[in-house]
This record gives structure tokens, sequence and C-alpha cells, in this order.
């Protein structure tokens, strides 16, 4: 299905300085979100993902620099001032955080920090508010929600916080959802009923979605489009199914050889060997060729780009996997 | 059947919490947390028994247990039939040096400021495992034990990444030498490919040293990976036990189910006929009568809200705690 795209990244790239050292965290990020679309994001830590939800949303720019370009249903992001992002961000654009325990104000009920939302990007009346706040818990799946809007963070359960967290997110009805790993401090039963509802809040609601995740199960059971990361790159990118059922990359192939499904059991787990690069020592050519069995010279030379294979698949690697068959990972 | 190395009988635990005011004035009894509720198993001799359940199970409760850092309420854990919390054994450090526990978090479980090899010497030195002249040697043969380098003796906590911290909790623990390892959550806080890492050196050295390893973990891929047999734990109590292929393959009790189908599958396509869990573990504080799990279960009846079920070997298949489970795997 043919979409535009309401949010389009183009050679984002994000810089941390310290003490005269510089961390490119993200170097040249291109992508594209639909409407209804849902995209993931995987990578180990470290490669970027948290950062590339930040600088979207211009969070990062307190702590480094930022350039490229961002645009929003075609008004650019980067340039934009804090008072310009404001109406912008949770009203078009929301942000589910990691850690449910510490993105809720402990000293607000969750009533109070739901009704600010709304207050803030809405035209409601106090008792509108006040209505569509029970919605919203109800329709996460918050039992008994009208008595619950006068409780405190403590008093709900990792599971529900999350939750409570998705309902803040979604309360001004966002045209897209940044999703920062919404389910790993979740139990898997609680998990799937959380993507469940993403998902279907995704369809109903036309909401585009930019999951972030390191969890491959969770990227095949909710993504449409999925784009690898490493160390600040994209190196792989492309409808979820295409990306998952034959790998181009190196990298993905370690990746999806490393998750213990179809493997004999108590057998050798395939492991990528060594570790992700430091930013601050990163490689002149490609960031995974010290890790990667198929690396040439030109590899370690210079730094693949990021070109598209197919109709709508992009890999940045000189020797794909399906060239190298037997040799690669 | 080979020996039992460790027998947990009927081990339960209530943490009691203080009293509030309003229990006081109201002459209520104070509320109890009761995490292990009658749990029984056996640890056999060089096998990998995987743990699995949903956060607040009392998973990590049995683990501690098991290494004396809690004292059950009531039950026994026996060690080669001596019970571990006899008053008379209770002071005996030989238990705790042949039962030795990994921790989830590599960021707090190692002291900050004493080196690898400190850490690794103190060990040996509590238990005595070798004279003082040999032990900078022993140290270098665990370090290349878990395939750390040489110079890792002389650094610090803070300059190892996670899953090298995780590679020093294992040589901490065999330091000692051990028969039974219990890794809480061992890998749970590493990316995959460093899991991967772990689970390796773990399963490799269980086979070259014979330990007998209890593995707790959330993550269901990884114990179906490593388990020999797995123990499914819901509210503080045994649903299903049996041999890991089998339970994943085809789960007996409605809870094994649900948990099992609720894992993502890597396959997008599979979108699986999934068996949704509605709500929440219940709450510790007030277990609910009967058999724990009625309030979730798409079988419960009448009988399950008044009568606990006890775990029962069910043919060609392990034990399962459920009234319905013939009904249900006859209608499945």
């Amino acid at each position: 299905m043919e979409q535009t795209p309401i949010l389009e990244v183009e050679g984002l790239c994000t810089t941390f300085g310290r003490g005269g050292q510089t961390l490119p965290a993200l170097r040249d990020v291109s992508f594209t979100v639909g409407e209804g679309e849902v995209l993931g994001l995987v990578g180990e830590s470290g490669s970027g993902k948290s950062v590339t939800l930040r600088s979207v949303l211009g969070l990062a720019r307190r702590y480094g620099e930022v350039t490229g370009s961002v645009r929003w249903q075609g008004q650019e992001l980067i340039t934009k001032s804090e008072r310009d992002l404001r109406p912008i961000r949770g009203r078009d654009i929301a942000m589910i955080f990691q850690e449910p325990m510490t993105s809720l104000n402990p000293l607000l009920t969750v009533g109070q920090q739901l009704v600010e939302t709304l207050q803030a990007h809405t035209d409601l009346s106090r008792k509108a508010r006040r209505d569509r706040a029970i919605e919203m818990l109800d329709l996460v799946g918050i039992p008994a929600a009208a008595s619950r809007l006068t409780d405190y963070p403590h008093q709900f359960s990792g599971g529900m916080r999350q939750r409570v967290m998705i309902a803040i997110a979604l309360a001004a009805s966002p045209k897209l959802l940044l999703a920062d790993e919404p389910t790993t401090a979740l139990d898997v039963t609680i998990q799937a009923q959380i993507l469940d509802l993403i998902l279907r809040l995704s369809s109903d609601m036309k909401m585009g979605v930019i999951m972030v995740t390191h969890d491959l199960g969770v990227v095949a059971q909710t993504c449409d489009r999925v784009a690898v990361m490493y160390a600040g790159r994209i190196v792989e990118q492309g409808p979820v199914r295409q990306v998952l059922r034959d790998p181009h990359h190196a990298y993905t192939v370690g990746l999806m050889q490393s998750v213990p499904e179809g493997v004999a059991p108590r057998t050798q787990l395939y492991s990528i060997p060594g570790t992700p690069p430091s930013l601050a020592h990163l490689p002149p050519g490609c960031a995974f060729a010290p890790r990667c069995a198929a690396s040439t010279e030109a590899c370690l030379a210079t730094r693949p780009a990021l070109l598209r294979v197919s109709e709508d698949r992009q890999l940045a690697c000189f020797n794909p996997k399906n060239q190298t068959k037997g040799c690669a990972a | 059947m080979s020996e039992a190395v460790l027998e947990i009988n009927d081990l339960s635990l209530a943490f009691p919490i203080s009293r509030s005011l309003a229990d006081w004035v109201a002459g209520r009894p104070g509320k109890v947390v009761r995490a292990l509720n009658g749990v029984s198993l056996q640890l056999q001799k060089g096998e990998t028994l995987g743990v699995v359940g949903e956060s607040g199970c009392g998973k990590s409760t049995l683990a501690r247990c098991i290494v004396r850092l809690y004292e059950p309420t009531s039950g026994s854990v026996r060690h080669h039939g001596q019970d571990i919390f006899d008053a008379s054994v209770r002071g005996d450090r030989a238990y705790n040096r042949r039962v030795q526990m990994m921790f989830q978090d590599p960021f707090s479980s190692l002291n900050p400021r004493m080196t690898t090899g400190q850490i690794l010497s103190e060990a040996l030195r509590v238990h005595e495992m070798r004279s003082e002249d040999q032990i900078p040697e022993r140290v270098a043969e665990l370090l290349d034990l878990v395939r750390l380098p040489q110079d890792a003796a002389e650094k610090l906590p803070h300059e190892f990444s996670g899953g090298q911290r995780q590679r020093i909790a294992i040589a901490r623990a065999l330091a000692v030498e051990p028969e039974i390892l219990i890794a809480d959550e061992l890998v749970s806080a590493l990316d995959v490919s460093v899991q991967a890492q772990v689970v390796n050196l773990l399963l490799e050295l269980q086979e070259r040293l014979g330990l007998t390893v209890l593995f707790v973990a959330h993550d269901l891929r990884l114990v179906r990976h490593v388990s020999n047999r797995v123990a499914v734990i819901y509210l503080g109590r045994i649903v299903e036990i049996g041999d890991s292929e089998t339970l994943f393959s085809s789960p007996s009790h409605p809870y094994s189910q649900a948990l099992l189908s609720a894992a993502p599958s890597m396959d997008p396509d599979d979108k699986g006929q999934k068996v949704k869990l509605e709500g929440e573990l219940p709450s510790p504080l007030n277990v609910p009568t009967g058999c724990a799990f009625h309030q979730r279960c798409r079988f419960a009846d009448t009988r399950c809200h008044s009568e606990s079920p006890s775990l029962r070997p069910l043919e060609g298949r392990g034990e399962v705690a459920c009234h319905h489970v013939e009904k249900i795997l006859h209608n499945a």
C-alpha cells in the first residue's frame, strides 16, 4: 500500500561532546514513517535507537548538536524553537518512555497528569477533560478507571504504569507515536496486551508508530517495516517480512542467529564475535567490519553508503549475505 | 533416575508487612505477602532446571531461599538429605560453598572498590579453598575458565562491560568449586549477542564441571534453550513441571499455555492462535482461594474457586496442578 510519509527524516546526525571529544551518536540517519505505519528500530544498546527518537522530538539538542532534516508533515522541526515545538510535542507527536517507574511524576495523581496533557493540547472543558481522562484509562485497559484517577503512580504496578504512560501519550490523539522500548520492563503476558493495544490504536486512529526495541520477536509481530541500527547508522531497512526472512547485512544475520529459536536445545548459540565499537574510536570504514566474517579491505577503508537494493529495501554493505553465502556469518 | 541433590518440600514463605495504624485501631491482624505457597521440587544431579513465571510470582524468592538468604515460614530444603535450615547446620559455611548464586544486575552485584583479583581471592580465602601462596595461580585459572584476559585481575568492575561483569560473577561463583549454581536472571540485563556468549559459557562449564543449575529467567526462549526440565510458577506455586521440550511444545496447564503463547514469535506470519491472558497477576497480599489462577482462567468452575489443585503426574507429560487438565487436553 502506497502511503504519503508523515515524517521524513533525512541525514540526521547527532553528536555529543565530552571534554573536547566528540561522540557521533547518530550518523546520517534517514527514514520515513507513513500514516498508520509501524516502523521498528532494532539494534544493540548504544546503537542510537533512543537517540533517534529524542532527536526527532528535539529532546537531544539540549545535550548535543543535531543536524540534518526532520520534516513533520512538511514542516522542518530541527530549526524550530522550543516555543514553536511545544504545540507539536504531545499533540501531534507523542512519546512513550522506556521506564514506567521513573517517567511519571510521583507527586501528582494519575488523573492530574492525564488532564494536564489535555489542558495543554485540547480546548476541552474541565468536565470534558475528566471524561476524556476516564475514557483513555478505560481504553488502555485499566479496571475501574474512574476511581483510579485519584491514585498516585506508586499505587500502580509496572504494567499498569506503562498503560498510564500510553494513555497520557495518546490522550491528545497524536498522529505519530514514538515508543521507546515500551514493553522491555514488562512480562510477556503484559507485553502482549500492550503491543495489541498499540497496534489496535495505530490502525483505528491511523497513527504512525516508531517502535524502538531490541526484541526481534516484537518486531516480527508488530512492525510493517524495520530499520536495523549499528553504531549510530541504519545498516539495513525494509519490509519486516523481507528483512527477517532474508536478511542481507551480516549484522542482521548475526542478531537473528543469536536468538535461541529453532536451535537444538543445550547446544552452543551463535554469537557475533567481538564487541560494538566505542563511539569515540569509530573505524574509518564500515563500523561492523572488524566483527564481520565477510569483510574485505574495501570494508575497512571506506564506509558503505545506505543504498537502495530493491524497490523498498536499503542496505549499507559491500558484501551482502546473499552473495557470500556460506562464508558470511 | 539420577540422585536428587536438592529436595524442596512444601516450601512456604510469607513476609509480614508492618501493621498500619488503621489495622491496629480496628484490631485487624497485619497483612502478609505470601511469596511462596507450598513449592516442592527436586533438583537432579547435573541437570538444568528452568524456572519461569511473571514478575512477582516468587521465582527469585525461591532462588534466595535455596541459598539461605531468606528463611522459609514452613517447609524444608534438603541438600543430600540434610535440612539446610536445621539449627546445627545453620552456622555451617560448607553449604554456602556448595550452592552458589549469581545475580541479575551486573552493575550492583560486584563491589566497585575491589579489583577482579580481590573479588575472586576473597571467595577463596573465606572458604579456605587454597593456601595464601596458591591464590594468585587459582585466580589466573578462574579468569582463564571464563575467558577473561589475565590483566582483568588488576581492573575494577567499572572497566568492564555488562557481559564481562557477568563472567566475573560466574568466576566468583565457580571459585569455591560449588555443586549447584543458582542463576537468577543471569543474562536478562544483556544484549542478545552478549547473552548468547554468557549462555554458551554457562552450558560449557556445566558440562565440564558437572554442575547442577537452577536457571531462573523470564525469557522463555532462553529457558527452553538451556533447561532439561522446566517449572512454571504462578503466585508462589508450581503449576506445571516437566521435561523442557515437552512442556514448551505442548504445555498442559492453562497458565503455561497462555504464558508460552504470549512470547512473540520471530516469524511475522506466525501470529499464532494466542491464548490471551486478561488482567494481571493478583497481589500476593491477597492470594485467591482455591486455584490461584481461577480468576484469569477460561476453564475455571466452582471447584476451582474453593479447592486448590495439587501437582499430579500426567501420562506422557510432567506434573500439572489443575483440576480440569484432562478435559482441557482432550478438547484441544
